[in-house]
């Protein structure tokens, strides 16, 4: 689980061209969105695209992007119950 | 006719040009066949949050953009017109190959946000909040001076008060290497100050991006007048000379009457004699001034010599580094710019001291 975190984390900085960032600035409950990392709808796109590229993991409802995109944590246990590759 | 005055500059390109209160005192010299600009503080201009999904291209039009607005003193414009030859063509690349990788397959939206050429005059609307005209031109070589003719045309029918106009490209791998294969790069490195003496075919590729405030109100910062522009997509070496002399008479000039003709010879040994036909015929007792040798060759690099000639007229003084024969030149009070690409796209720009 926590290599997991940090690959989301590594992962989540390359994607997303954030480019200042270290993964140790990234805590595993730190908001994504709003005012934690100030992600916004096309980083969304950009995860939900990530999920399924390098996880496997399609989203059937957008809508559960809220919940999952919370934080890494979220991410990482989402994506340990759903993962197929 | 309304005068149209060029009333600010901003420029990022292989000199250090980002300051305005430098004019080329400090010359940077190459020795290679590719150029990048030298980087602007780009941190102090744009926000981080913004930054991050910017392509090179955007950064040095965003900085060009702003340094000209701010010395324009304007928040906002009536209208964004940009020339691109090929846009943010880094992130065209990302974007294509991202397809070719992925099977078609997983395609995020930034880098094709990105990659489009309207881009660049689509982020600088958002930064300013500007809703006014917004439009690219994609023409080669002519992609700036078109971008001059359209605004022109929309300031003396006074259809707009103040245009930021400019013109951007950028550099990269892909890029590089395909124009490397055809030969339009050339094969050794080349030094500035050697670059018209190779004698060899192809050109030193660069970047850049140049930004201008063209106005209806003359003010303290005005640089000069732009008197008119025209373009040819094609022309002969026979008809240079007549279109040229053409282009001076329908504007009211004559030969005697260009105090400095600023031309685009790039070092390629194939078509630099378009700029021979000027410089060693009806100019050959005219002071003459050159420039990719600091710029660099891209689709926008005219822009540069745009910037030089503005810079020229407002400070009365041509450096050193940019003359290309010995006639003595006078405070210039009408210049004259003729550049072309491979022979195609040929422009004539007038510009005039006020």
């Amino acid at each position: 689980m926590a290599d997991l975190k940090l690959e989301l984390k590594e992962k989540i900085i390359e994607q997303l061209n954030l480019e200042d960032m270290s993964v140790d600035e990234i805590g595993d409950q730190d908001p994504l969105f709003g005012e934690g990392l100030g992600l916004d709808s096309i980083d969304a796109l950009e995860l939900i695209v990530m999920l399924d590229k390098d996880y496997g993991i399609k989203l059937a409802d957008p809508k559960e992007g809220r919940q999952i995109f919370e934080s890494v944590e979220t991410m990482a246990n989402y994506i340990e119950q759903h993962q197929t590759s | 006719m309304k005068p149209v005055y060029i009333n600010s500059v901003g420029s990022v390109s292989a000199q250090k040009t980002y300051d305005n209160d430098d004019f080329l005192e400090e010359i940077m010299t190459y020795n290679d066949t590719i150029l990048r600009v030298i980087d602007p503080d780009y941190k102090a201009h744009i926000p981080p949050a913004a930054a991050r999904r910017m392509a090179k291209g955007i950064k040095m039009s965003t900085v060009s953009a702003k340094t000209a607005l701010k010395e324009a003193g304007l928040e906002n414009v009536d209208a964004i017109i940009v020339g691109t030859g090929l846009g943010c063509i880094g992130d065209s690349e990302k974007f294509v190959s991202a397809i070719i990788d992925n099977k078609e397959q997983f395609l995020t939206p930034t880098r094709f946000i990105q990659s489009s050429h309207n881009t660049v005059a689509g982020q600088i609307a958002i930064s300013l909040g500007c809703n006014g005209y917004n439009y690219t031109y994609v023409h080669s070589a002519i992609s700036f001076e078109s971008c001059l003719v359209d605004a022109l045309v929309q300031i003396r029918n006074e259809e707009a008060n103040h245009i930021l106009v400019g013109g951007v490209d950028e550099i990269v791998a892909h890029h590089v290497d395909t124009h490397r294969l055809i030969n339009h790069i050339k094969s050794e490195p080349v030094s500035t100050e050697h670059l018209l003496q190779s004698n060899t075919a192809g050109c030193v590729m660069a970047e850049g991006a140049h930004f201008f405030v063209l106005s209806n109100q003359k003010k303290e910062t005005t640089y000069a007048e732009l008197t008119a522009v025209t373009t040819y997509n094609t022309l002969s070496r026979d008809k240079l000379t007549e279109k040229t002399i053409d282009f001076l008479s329908q504007n009211g000039e004559t030969l005697e009457n260009i105090d400095l003709i600023i031309l685009g010879n790039n070092g390629d040994d194939g078509f630099d004699s378009y700029y021979g036909i000027l410089s060693d015929g009806i100019f050959k007792n005219t002071p003459q001034a050159y420039y990719k040798h600091l710029s660099g060759e891209f689709d926008t690099a005219s822009a540069f010599g745009f910037w030089l000639a503005a810079k020229i007229l407002r400070g009365g003084t041509i450096p050193k580094a940019v003359q290309l024969n010995q006639i003595k030149a006078k405070k210039p009070m009408n210049i004259l710019l003729y550049n072309q690409y491979r022979g195609e796209n040929h422009s004539l720009v007038l510009l005039k001291r006020c």
